[in-house]
């Protein structure tokens, strides 16, 4: 075991999704030692995440494929970014070791999360996350027979809902916060990107309803029923086994912001700025895909090409993709107008809901403070496992708060990890390509 | 991955056999069908179940042969030994 080691490459790509894939395979061709890096057990992302259950689509294989026959990229899964240990340096840890990766070039392409909001319930065994769902189910969660309700905002929630069924679930409502006329504007605007279109249709739901969202899980020890708002008629209870509820998507912004990258609001949330050659406020490090604003896989491709090719130097090639990003970027602009979510979703917590997941603190307690650094202080919210990655976008949302760049380490670390920093360079023999 | 092969792990003390590739966090929902994959208590003592599905919540972490780690990403292997006491 060379916990001690120190990596050395060229070019490092945080985050195997799409935009994390064809980053490294634009870069390739020009021979550079390239990194790919990700929490998960197989390369894929959110949309391309494997498992036994799911068959992966063409395009996912191909990229997979590809990037094995490249002989000048590693593929380094399982393993989560813990700290910069130095400007152009980064402590990785896996479940054996930890170790430090050297890099010239940095590609942050680290993806969204969901926006997951607190209300009564949500605490209970069997509430997910609606994309959470979808993930767990494709690695091997059985749901067959289970009665699942889908709440809370976007197309994600017919994704979900169309894995769901295929494995044999019964979904007996798709909840969606946004109106009839909006979802009705987005589904009449997809004729602009076809692609979109065709993949919608395919995802079509009897049990879609516009205007509802949840009030409350029910159930004791685990979801035995949800309480839905009905727009202006009231309000409906559906007994269920099972409830995944997902607000739309928040910009996985926190390695970028702790390497010191400029953060903006983009439609309504923080993500990374970047230039028109996907550059960060730091010249060495370039971000592509949802981290720099939410907006779809076929978003994260051409960012993700136009990342590796301007990391190399390529820069004509990285400008020739200008056109197709325009195109995904007015689809994500569309996106996000249709699918605004709504004020009263503000106000789902009860004063004894728990906000913070991690801390078990209350909306009560939360609610007199003033800011995001105040209630960190006084309550301990956003201090826990999670560090603030749930609570810190849901009191955003709530109440306004801006979290404030996260301190190192950005995930709970073992001591051995911590080890690692102090050893020495051992460079050549330990910088490994064995992959 | 070869879908039809099985691996075989104890959660709790109790052997369950799962398909190749399964999720930890899928198997604690195996292995206790009525707690719907309780995987550790919270401060105030609440069970909590995997909730985020992407390494994001630790809700799902666990002991996986003595070392605390994510449930919902990390593989069932052959021998794991899986705690939920965390
Ligand atoms: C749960 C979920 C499900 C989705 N399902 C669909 C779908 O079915 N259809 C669809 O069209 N779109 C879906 N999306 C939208 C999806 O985000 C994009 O379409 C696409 O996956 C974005 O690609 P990306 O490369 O930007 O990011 P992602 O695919 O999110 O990839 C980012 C990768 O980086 C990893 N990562 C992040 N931070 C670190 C770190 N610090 N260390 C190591 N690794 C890290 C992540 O685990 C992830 O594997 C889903 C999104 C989510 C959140
Ligand atoms: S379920 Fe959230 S980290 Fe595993």
């Amino acid at each position: 075991m060379s916990g001690s080691a120190i990596e050395h490459c060229d070019v490092l790509i945080i985050g195997a999704g799409p935009a994390g894939l064809a980053a490294a395979l634009a870069a390739a061709p020009s021979g550079a030692h390239i990194v790919i890096v990700d929490d998960n057990p197989a390369p894929g992302g959110q949309i391309w995440r494997d498992g036994p259950g799911v068959e992966l689509p063409i395009a996912a294989m191909q990229r997979r494929n590809a990037i094995a026959r490249c002989a000048n990229i590693r593929l380094v899964s399982g393993t989560r970014v813990i700290a910069a240990t130095a400007p152009s340096e980064l402590l990785l840890e896996d479940a054996e070791r930890g170790w430090r990766i050297g890099w010239k070039k940095l590609i942050l392409c680290t993806g969204a999360r969901e926006l997951l909001l607190p209300f009564p319930g949500w605490t209970l065994p069997g509430v997910t996350g609606a994309g959470a769902l979808q993930a767990l189910v494709k690695s091997g969660l059985p749901v067959a027979g289970e009665r699942i309700v889908i709440a809370g905002s976007g197309p994600l929630l017919l994704a979900a809902a169309a894995t769901a069924r295929k494995a044999g679930a019964h979904v007996v409502r798709i909840a969606e916060q946004a109106g009839f006329q909006a979802v009705a504007g987005f589904a009449a605007a997809l004729a602009r990107w076809p692609g979109k279109a065709v993949q919608s249709l395919g995802l079509f739901d009897a049990s879609y309803r516009t205007g509802r969202h949840v009030l409350s899980a029910q159930g004791d020890g685990h979801v035995e029923a949800v309480r839905l708002r009905r727009g202006t008629q009231g309000e409906e209870v559906i007994a269920c086994d099972r409830l995944a509820c997902g607000f739309g998507l928040v910009p996985n912004t926190e390695l970028g912001q702790h390497l010191g990258c400029a953060v903006e609001m983009r439609h309504g949330a923080p993500a990374l700025t970047v230039d028109a050659m996907q550059a960060t406020s730091r010249a060495d490090i370039y971000a592509a895909g949802e981290n720099t604003g939410v907006g779809g896989s076929d978003r994260a491709l051409v960012q993700g090409a136009m990342a590796g090719h301007a990391a190399v130097g390529a820069i004509a090639l990285a400008e020739a993709r200008r056109g197709e990003l325009a195109r995904w970027d007015a689809f994500a602009a569309t996106l996000h107008q249709r699918f605004a979510l709504a004020e009263p979703l503000r106000r789902l917590a009860a004063p004894d809901t728990l906000v913070c997941r991690c801390e078990d603190v209350r909306h009560a307690e939360l609610a007199p403070r003033n800011d995001w650094t105040d209630a960190k202080l006084h309550t301990r919210c956003g201090m826990g496992a999670c560090q603030g990655r749930v609570c810190g976008a849901a009191t955003r949302f709530m109440f306004g708060w801006a979290p404030t760049a996260p301190r190192p380490p950005l995930s709970p670390v073992r001591v051995a990890t911590l080890a690692a920093l102090h050893s020495q360079d051992h460079s050549a023999e330990e910088t490994t390509h064995a992959a | 991955m070869k879908k039809t092969e099985t691996v075989a792990l104890r959660i709790n003390g109790q052997t369950l056999s799962v398909r190749a590739g399964t999720s930890v966090a899928a198997a604690l929902r195996i292995a206790g069908s009525a707690d719907m994959g309780t995987a550790r208590r919270s401060v105030l003592g609440q069970a909590r179940a995997p909730f985020c599905g992407m390494g994001i919540c630790h809700e799902c972490r666990v002991d996986i042969d003595g070392r605390r780690r994510l449930a919902c990403q990390t593989r069932c292997e052959d021998g794991m030994v899986v705690e939920t006491s965390a």
